[in-house]
């Protein structure tokens, strides 16, 4: 039997709406469970007292260390290491394995980041368990990611502007520093805020790196443990028993708050940017 | 003065272009150096094939062939849900929605990508496990399902992404030819559109395995870590990442264990390595 084309569109379209609705839902569930749950118990002596007094402050400051100290390390190193893809690098072999090598790191799961940072930075380099070692480890899984997306970026900036300065005689460092970078910024930018996010919410990688069950007191320096929001939330909810739900929903809300606080964020700043482009 | 400056500036620069191939061995040599000396002891088919996980008895038993069926069995489970539904959700979006519901999806699914593993876990554990322990009737919700459904969520975002592009790269002079041989809109997508973005869907489809091989937290809070081998899909495991996330704690740093979690690590390493570069090799052979 042969079924009416039109029919089977009309048919077909219907069925691929409603399977989007479906990978859809599961997130608004999600976050409507974790705000009406949370929310009773997200109050400003929740977030600012220490632990023994059913707080959470030491957890977000030591997420907040972290992730600040590991975008400092990666930041750099990762746009530097985009403008040598993009801007110097000839089509050869050494091109092409660099490029195979960061498609690979993205690959990594995090746990074998964690395994490594604990070989290398831990035992190896003798930092210890720490805040150091968890942000290294940190950054070595986030450079991938900030290498593609200035990469990107530095891509997106028109071959043109590159030809008027170097016509112009400046050296080709120069055109880099004074006319790509600076058009590329906002991509740049907008890319890292997202990985900012994104490290936020990592839990593996400084399971054994840096996250310790429970701290006393705030970070001295780079080299103590730390308590992490991810963390915290993991080993409370799994290893604890009786603790209460509303500590737990609330550390998920917080944590939530946080990364979507940010990634929004970036998310509109790529849509201001787009519209506000020079070319 | 200005020169040596500049040529100092690109001599960072190519070395920290260099870095990416630098962290790739010396990750490998790390994992390797811990693995090795566990492979030289234990044997490399008594670890693989291996049916007995008792890192702490004596004598101790590393065999991860558990792991592995229970790594597999998670992937496979959040493959067939995720895969449908990740490639019909790309397909809508890109060609059948309406502009400004086009944005919101699109919005929504990176919403989706940036959830930290850990509330997924979370919400699972406290709210979708004990629905499966109610509705399938079994003595615990922390079965290979739950996680694989889990699993499948978090997958979705990385099919829909990466297939969105590889369909919205179709080139339009394709639809045009088939909307002008009288195809209906529906058979040229089906027929014409999705046939020439395969090589990209297939591509999404592997980073994709690749996330979940390696996905950890929400595994390892889901899938009631029992390092067994499963009977049913509705049985406990315990992946190879799980394993690693939730021993290395308790080991001896040196000892056996400590050794054998760092080849599971190795074995993940190269797994992982392997998908992805057949993922890039799709990728680069659409570009071309």
């Amino acid at each position: 039997m042969k079924i009416n084309p039109k029919l089977s569109q009309q048919l077909s379209y219907c069925i691929l709406f409603l399977v989007t609705i479906c990978a859809i839902t599961p997130v608004v569930f999600i976050f409507f469970l974790i705000i009406k749950n949370g929310v009773p118990n997200l109050t400003i002596k929740f977030l600012t007292s220490m632990t023994k007094d059913g707080g959470i402050f030491p957890a977000i400051i030591g997420t907040f260390t972290i992730v600040v100290c590991s975008i400092i390390i990666v930041f750099p190193v990762g746009v530097f290491a985009a403008i040598y893809l993009n801007e110097y690098a000839k089509r050869n072999l050494l091109t092409r394995l660099i490029k195979l090598a960061i498609v690979n790191l993205a690959g990594i799961p995090s746990v074998v980041y964690g395994l490594f940072g604990l070989s290398i930075f831990v035992m190896f380099c003798k930092l210890g368990v720490s805040i150091i070692s968890g942000a290294l480890t940190l950054s070595i899984m986030e450079l991938p990611v900030i290498i593609t997306t200035a990469r990107n970026a530095l891509n997106n900036v028109p071959y043109s502007f590159r030809e008027a300065s170097l016509a112009l005689g400046m050296s080709r460092w120069q055109t880099v520093k004074y006319i790509v970078l600076p058009n590329a910024m906002p991509g740049i930018l907008t890319g890292t805020i997202l990985s900012i996010a994104r490290i936020s919410g990592e839990t593996a990688p400084i399971l054994f790196t840096a996250a310790a069950f429970y701290v006393p007191h705030l970070p001295h320096s780079i080299f103590d443990q730390v308590m992490t929001l991810p963390y915290h939330l993991y080993i409370t909810s799994t290893q604890v028993p009786c603790v209460s739900k509303t500590i737990l929903f609330g550390t998920a809300l917080t944590l939530l708050i946080i990364v979507l606080t940010i990634s929004l964020f970036a998310i509109i700043a790529r849509l201001y940017f787009r519209r506000h482009r020079k070319w | 003065m200005r020169k040596i400056i500049d040529s100092l500036t690109e001599k960072i620069i190519f070395i920290c272009g260099m870095l990416s191939i630098v962290f790739v061995i010396l990750i490998f040599s790390f994992l390797f150096k811990e693995g090795f000396s566990f492979f030289k002891h234990f044997g490399c088919i008594k670890f693989v094939f291996g049916t007995l996980w008792y890192p702490t008895s004596e004598p101790a038993q590393f065999g991860i062939l558990p792991l592995i069926i229970g790594s597999f069995l998670v992937t496979l489970g959040a493959c067939i849900v995720a895969i449908p539904i990740g490639i019909m959700t790309a397909l809508y979006i890109s060609e059948i929605a309406p502009k400004y519901l086009r944005d919101i999806l699109k919005f929504l699914v990176e919403l989706i990508a940036t959830i930290p593993s850990v509330v997924i876990g979370f919400v699972g554990m406290i709210f979708f496990v004990p629905v499966v322990k109610l509705v399938f009737k079994v003595p615990t919700g922390l079965t290979a399902f739950s996680g694989a459904i889990m699993l499948a969520f978090m997958a979705i975002p990385t099919i829909v992404t990466i297939s969105e592009d590889a369909i919205h790269s179709v080139p339009c002079h394709y639809r045009e030819g088939a909307l002008a041989l009288g195809a209906t809109k529906w058979q040229t997508i089906r027929r014409v559109v999705l046939k020439a973005a395969m090589p990209g869907i297939i591509a999404a489809v592997m980073l994709a395995i690749g996330r979940v091989v390696g996905e950890t937290m929400a595994v390892m809070m889901i899938t009631g870590n029992a390092a067994s081998i499963p009977h049913s899909v509705f049985s406990p495991v315990r992946t190879m990442t799980a394993t690693i996330a939730a021993e290395m704690g308790e080991t001896v740093r040196g000892s056996m264990h400590y050794q054998a979690l760092f080849a599971i690590g190795l074995v993940l390493f190269v797994i992982t390595f392997i998908i992805n570069f057949i993922a890039d090799l799709l990728l680069e052979t659409k570009r071309k």
